[in-house]
């Protein structure tokens, strides 16, 4: 295992990015810091700007207003950066399919490493998810 | 006027987890003027219901918020209940009270934590949503989901309260409350609380007014309003129950209200859970006649208003939202002005601001001030785009 991903992977600093969901998936991300879950003991942590973050937290459906800026957000962050869709709109759209206002997939807009879904995920899930992603990333299976 | 000076908040900023756009006009220290900038979350949701039947829509209206994900159904069902005028069963209108009450437990304890996140005091953030979580384990035995509980439906609701459930229910409660008497010391009698929220953000009366704030943030200003007591649906008449009123208008006065109203809520829920008659919980709709029909609800945040109108289809012809942020938001151009830059954070997050409810769209070209798409445009945007999908 390379320096770069051993050290990637030892304390993953997450930033959240809402793209236009109904701020359930967000408020489980928050729930999984929080002292039922925990998920400090695994060296997660948030962080205020997306220029620290090693992992972005994608929720909701990408709209007009915001297909742009996520672009511009995840150009901004260091790379490897990881990308995870959380929630049912993030990884598919579900039934915002329709609406006027969604253009496209997350993923057609950045690459996405990790798909959550769920409505909301638990909060296990979204722990599960991410140890999945290092496994992943790590090369293990 | 000086040298002003323009201090962004957001798209994407560390404050609130929703995309929202500030723009702080400052001069030094102080706030002299405040752009907010929404439509980030925009997702079109009544223009997708009219593609939805009746039976969809709760689920639909249910994600145009997270936090308030029992009050859009709520008021939708009042809507249809009032346009096709139903006659819903006494228990199922006991357990929508009783899950209405849940869900503004758990709205005002992650409220609470998460203003103690906005002043920097993340030990409040972490109490209050360790004590969230009971309730959220709550909704979990009674719903079968955390969040998003899928218990409305047009005539009654989806779910029985189980008799075996009652005694956990209860239990819970009475470990809440010990928890909400800790909250109520932490909160009104920190000093360092006391000096960080009392005097900023102030709306008066007469700005709530005047600006149609509702909900906790314009009862702390002492304007005595709430819906479940004005107009009450559920169960609310039969119940005893008191609206807490706070006169300061202050950020402080804010926090009061909501811990004072999660002791009501306590009160509440115990009650409907001695009263609930037993029976059934389904009035069986089959068809809905046309025309129309208003429901609204207390949500957490505020009133929360639907119009729908039936032709007699199966499918709304209009459906109009109201939601309580969209108007309290805007009182933060009056809030907010005159404190510094440091208290705006918690100014803009006390009216307890959820963008998901919220989002309105329009495109304006900064030019001419023209509108470039207006509702029509919208409608012909949706057609097309029907057209594509049907290809």
């Amino acid at each position: 295992m390379s320096l770069k991903i051993n050290a990637l992977t030892k304390s993953l600093w997450v930033f959240h990015a809402a793209c236009s969901p109904c701020n359930n998936c967000d408020i489980e991300i928050l729930d999984v810091l929080t002292p039922r879950f925990d998920a400090e003991r695994f060296g997660i942590v948030l962080v205020g700007s997306v220029r620290h973050a090693d992992v972005l937290l994608v929720t909701g459906v990408p709209n007009m207003k915001t297909k742009d800026t996520i672009k511009a957000l995840h150009a901004q962050a260091p790379k490897p950066c990881l990308v995870v869709a959380v929630g049912g709109c993030a990884c598919g759209r579900v039934m915002f399919r329709d609406s006027y206002n969604s253009p496209c997939d997350l993923d057609e807009i950045i690459p996405v490493d990790a798909y959550i879904p769920g409505c909301p995920p638990k909060p296990e899930a979204i722990l599960a998810g991410v140890i999945k992603l290092i496994n992943k990333v790590k090369g293990k299976e | 006027m000086s040298h002003k000076i323009v201090v962004p908040i957001g798209p994407y900023h560390p404050l609130q987890e929703e995309p929202e756009y500030f723009r702080l006009y400052t001069e030094g220290e102080n706030v002299v003027d405040i752009d907010i900038v929404l439509g980030y979350v925009h997702r079109g949701i009544e223009k997708l219901s009219e593609s939805k039947h009746f039976d969809q829509v709760p689920y639909l209206v249910e994600r145009i918020c997270g936090i308030c994900s029992n009050s859009h159904p709520f008021a939708y069902v009042n809507a249809v209940e009032d346009l096709a005028k139903i006659e819903v069963p006494e228990r199922a209108l006991y357990i929508r009270t009783i899950i209405a009450e849940l869900e503004r437990l758990h709205s005002h304890l992650l409220w609470i934590g998460l203003a103690g996140h906005f002043i920097g005091y993340n030990t409040v953030w972490m109490w209050a949503w360790r004590y969230r979580e009971p309730v959220l384990d709550m909704f979990e035995m009674i719903t079968g989901n955390r969040q998003h509980y899928a218990m409305m439906k047009v005539g009654g609701v989806r779910r029985d309260i189980l008799e075996t459930d009652v005694p956990l229910l209860k239990k819970t409660l009475d470990e809440l409350a010990p928890a909400a008497d800790m909250f109520k010391g932490a909160v009104m009698d920190d000093p360092v609380i006391h000096a960080r929220l009392k005097g900023i953000g102030v709306l008066t009366k007469e700005q709530v007014i005047e600006w149609c704030v509702v909900g906790p943030t314009a009862r702390a200003s002492g304007v005595d309003i709430d819906v479940r007591r004005d107009d009450p649906y559920g169960v609310y008449d039969k119940i005893d129950w008191n609206v807490i009123v706070q006169k300061e208008g202050d950020v402080f006065a804010k926090a009061v209200v909501r811990i004072l109203e999660m002791y009501e809520s306590i009160s509440i829920i115990r009650q409907c859970v001695d009263k609930m008659p037993k029976g059934e919980i389904d009035a069986n709709v089959k068809d809905v006649p046309a025309g129309e029909g208003i429901g609204h609800v207390e949500a957490p945040r505020g009133e929360c208003f639907h119009y729908v109108r039936s032709d007699g289809t199966n499918r709304p012809v209009r459906h109009k939202i109201r939601a309580p942020s969209y108007v309290n938001v805007a009182s933060n151009k009056v809030a907010c002005v005159g404190g510094t830059i440091s208290d705006a954070a918690i100014t803009l997050a006390a009216v307890d601001p959820c963008y998901c409810c919220t989002e309105r769209t329009a495109v304006i070209d900064r030019q001419t001030d023209k509108k470039i798409l207006n509702g029509w445009d919208l409608v012909r945007l949706s057609q097309e785009k029907t057209q594509r999908l049907k290809k």
